[in-house]
């Protein structure tokens, strides 16, 4: 383990930047800490915690110069590396002849800063799903660099450590920091981290400054807002699909989409196409989308999912049950960003366990089971 | 840094083929039935059109530059793979648009995506195709391959309903076979839930024709293709009728805008209707299916 202090730190952004890459990191923007383009540490929210609860986030000042004093606002990774809105293809029609041609593969090469474990681990989740089909996502996702930052302030909502995806970065970054008071510790995760360290000038980490970097994941552990009970949830959801509690919370839910927006791991998408105004120009897009939109399910003979109620619960049995059946792992990993953007602060930790605890409330009649 | 993706169980070129679009060019517009029309394709490029191959019941991604992407399965000869037919009726915003194709148009296709109708398992038995209404479009090319092979199956029979006579797709090639097919072995079927004084055949819901078939539970392997409420009653007869559920094979519909499992609208509890569909055993679904909006 190494020592980097605010300095060196101040030139690991700039050896990032001077490699070519884009520097992605936190940064506050229009009340929250947003993930955007920085030029350096004057752009990190120094200073700054929030405050995070159901349907809740504030920014408070700390009266201290901690740079990472709290653990993520609405964006992720995912609106870089699977952008909102892509070009897929564009076709053009000269003289009857029809052209169509795959967008050029992206050329920028993101580094991003800051990053917390469950972002992280939602990165690799992503992967399962964009890597092998997505030639655009697998560039970027290759070409990028991780830096990942060790959680020492769980935010009001978070359950990573109940998920298994935090506070500690485990896996998926290049190097990871943990903030001291004046530095930061690091470990490098890849061969390429340790030669970008190895530039820095950082020195080894003495063993009391060791012991408090584990001390900061430890007390972050602690101090989860939200923890949830993960033992059979397939099974449990799976069987508790006539359950009550979906039209309790069906009565609550306004299926805005803002939950499946902020997750780091949703990744439905719609492909739109749109025209040029001569006719002559085509392109084909790819957009984010949500499964809590009726249009989702549209087929012709009608939508399969009219109702708010069956909304919820498909997006909530994919995130907890079918996505382990598709791709090998949970859809979620703890980040509670559903949670504090829910504008009316729905809990996915609280109607999972309000499932738990009244499991097969309502069985569907045997005789009817084919 | 290299992903590990051995998670999935699609190989990169299966994708590669799918996502790309092709240009194909219209070379025949057939009126099927009401507001229902065969599109017939030829892939533009000499390469790719003698490369592609497609099983019965799979699904292509039938594009108009400009407008949009919908899925379709393949209704045409699985044997002759050059000249590409499907089969659609004019719903909504994109088939509407496909309703003005007029031969020498250009459209794009991807795929072919899904998992097909299992013909070589009924081999040996009685392979019994249940469709109804625009069903019968993704059974065709099952019942064109059991027709080239004929000698696999001991009965090969083929049960088709639709609302009226005008909404029976592929007429004179239905009325042919049950003429002419009936000679070779394949036994035909038909049946409309309203009649008119034209219509030869019987009158009823496709279920109706079940005795007339006189079906060996036994030895019977069942495709079926219809809307899910067709279905649904020709699986509870053709059950009560001791077939195994095993042994009947459904085709079913969602929303599709990919093609290879990453746009998410067509997920059927853990399935993904277009890579682990179109078609699916009744034991796979059966309890999904039951399911009100799922």
């Amino acid at each position: 383990m190494r020592f980097l202090d605010e300095e060196g730190f101040g030139r690991l952004m700039a050896l990032l930047a001077a490699r070519g890459y884009v520097v992605i990191g936190p940064t506050v923007r229009d009340g929250a800490i947003v993930l955007d383009r920085i030029d350096g540490a004057k752009d990190l929210p120094r200073g700054i915690r929030e405050a995070q609860g159901p349907g809740a986030y504030r920014l408070e000042a700390t009266g201290d110069h901690q740079l990472f004093a709290w653990s993520h606002g609405p964006d992720s990774a995912k609106r870089f590396l699977f952008p909102p809105r892509e070009v897929l293809s564009t076709a053009t029609r000269l003289e009857g002849e029809l052209r169509v041609d795959p967008a050029p593969l992206p050329e920028v090469r993101y580094a991003f800063v800051g990053l917390r474990s469950c972002d992280l681990h939602a990165i690799e989740v992503q992967d399962r799903v964009f890597a092998i089909a997505d030639p655009a996502y697998r560039k970027r996702r290759e070409e990028s660099f991780y830096v990942g930052v060790n959680c020492g302030h769980p935010g009001g909502t978070c359950f990573c450590d109940s998920m298994g995806t935090g506070p500690r970065c485990a896996a998926g970054f290049d190097l990871a920091l943990t903030e001291l008071g004046g530095g930061f510790t690091v470990e490098p995760g890849t061969a390429r981290g340790e030669e970008l360290l190895s530039e820095l000038g950082s020195r080894e980490a003495t063993g009391a400054e060791a012991a408090a970097a584990a001390a900061v994941t430890d007390g972050a552990r602690e101090r989860m807002g939200r923890r949830l009970e993960t033992d059979d949830l397939p099974g449990l959801l799976y069987r508790n699909r006539e359950h009550p509690r979906w039209d309790q919370v069906a009565s609550r839910c306004l299926t805005c989409t803002n939950c499946t927006m902020v997750c780091p791991t949703c990744f439905c998408n719609d492909v739109v196409d749109g025209i040029s105004l001569d006719g002559t120009e085509a392109t084909r897009t790819r957009e984010w989308a949500s499964c809590f939109s009726e249009e989702f399910s549209h087929m012709a003979p009608g939508d399969v999912r009219k109702s708010a109620r069956s909304r919820y619960r498909q997006w909530l049995t994919h995130k907890f049950a079918s996505w382990i059946d598709q791709f090998g792992t949970s859809g979620c990993v703890g980040c509670g960003r559903c949670i504090t953007w829910c504008p009316v602060g729905i809990d996915v930790t609280e109607e999972i366990a309000a499932i738990r605890v009244t499991d097969g409330e309502v069985a569907v009649a045997e005789e009817v089971v084919a | 840094m290299s992903l590990d993706v051995s998670a999935s169980a699609v190989s990169e070129a299966e994708i590669l083929a799918g996502v790309a679009p092709r240009v194909a060019t219209v070379r025949r517009v057939v009126q099927e039935a009401y507001e229902t029309y065969t599109y017939w394709l030829t892939l533009d490029d000499p390469v790719v059109r003698r490369a592609y191959r497609f099983e019965p019941g799979q699904i292509n991604m039938f594009g108009v530059v400009g407008v949009g992407e919908i899925p379709i399965s393949v209704s045409s000869d699985p044997a002759r793979p050059m000249r590409l037919a499907h089969t659609i009726r004019a719903t909504g915003r994109v088939t509407n648009v496909i309703k003005g194709l007029r031969p020498g148009d250009r459209v794009t296709l991807r795929g072919p995506f899904g998992r097909p109708w299992p013909v070589s398992a009924a081999r040996g038995g009685n392979l019994l195709v249940v469709a109804g209404g625009l069903g019968l479009a993704p059974a065709r090319p099952a019942i064109y391959r059991a027709i080239r092979d004929r000698g696999a199956f001991r009965r090969v029979i083929v049960l088709v309903g639709a609302r009226g006579p005008e909404h029976m797709l592929f007429r004179h090639e239905l009325d042919a076979w049950a003429q002419w097919l009936r000679f070779r072995g394949i036994e035909t079927h038909l049946t409309v839930d309203i009649a008119d004084d034209t219509w030869p055949y019987g009158e009823g819901v496709v279920t109706t024709l079940f005795p007339r078939a006189s079906i060996d539970p036994r030895v019977t392997t069942v495709f079926t293709c219809g809307p899910e409420i067709m279905m649904r009653f020709a699986v509870r007869d053709l059950l009560g009728l001791g077939v195994p559920a095993r042994r009947i094979w459904l085709s079913i519909e969602r929303n599709m805008h990919c093609g290879v499992k990453l746009c998410g609208h067509c997920q059927l509890g853990p399935y993904f209707v277009c890579a682990d569909g179109p078609i699916f055993r009744y034991d796979e679904i059966g309890e999904l299916m039951g399911v009100a909006e799922l």
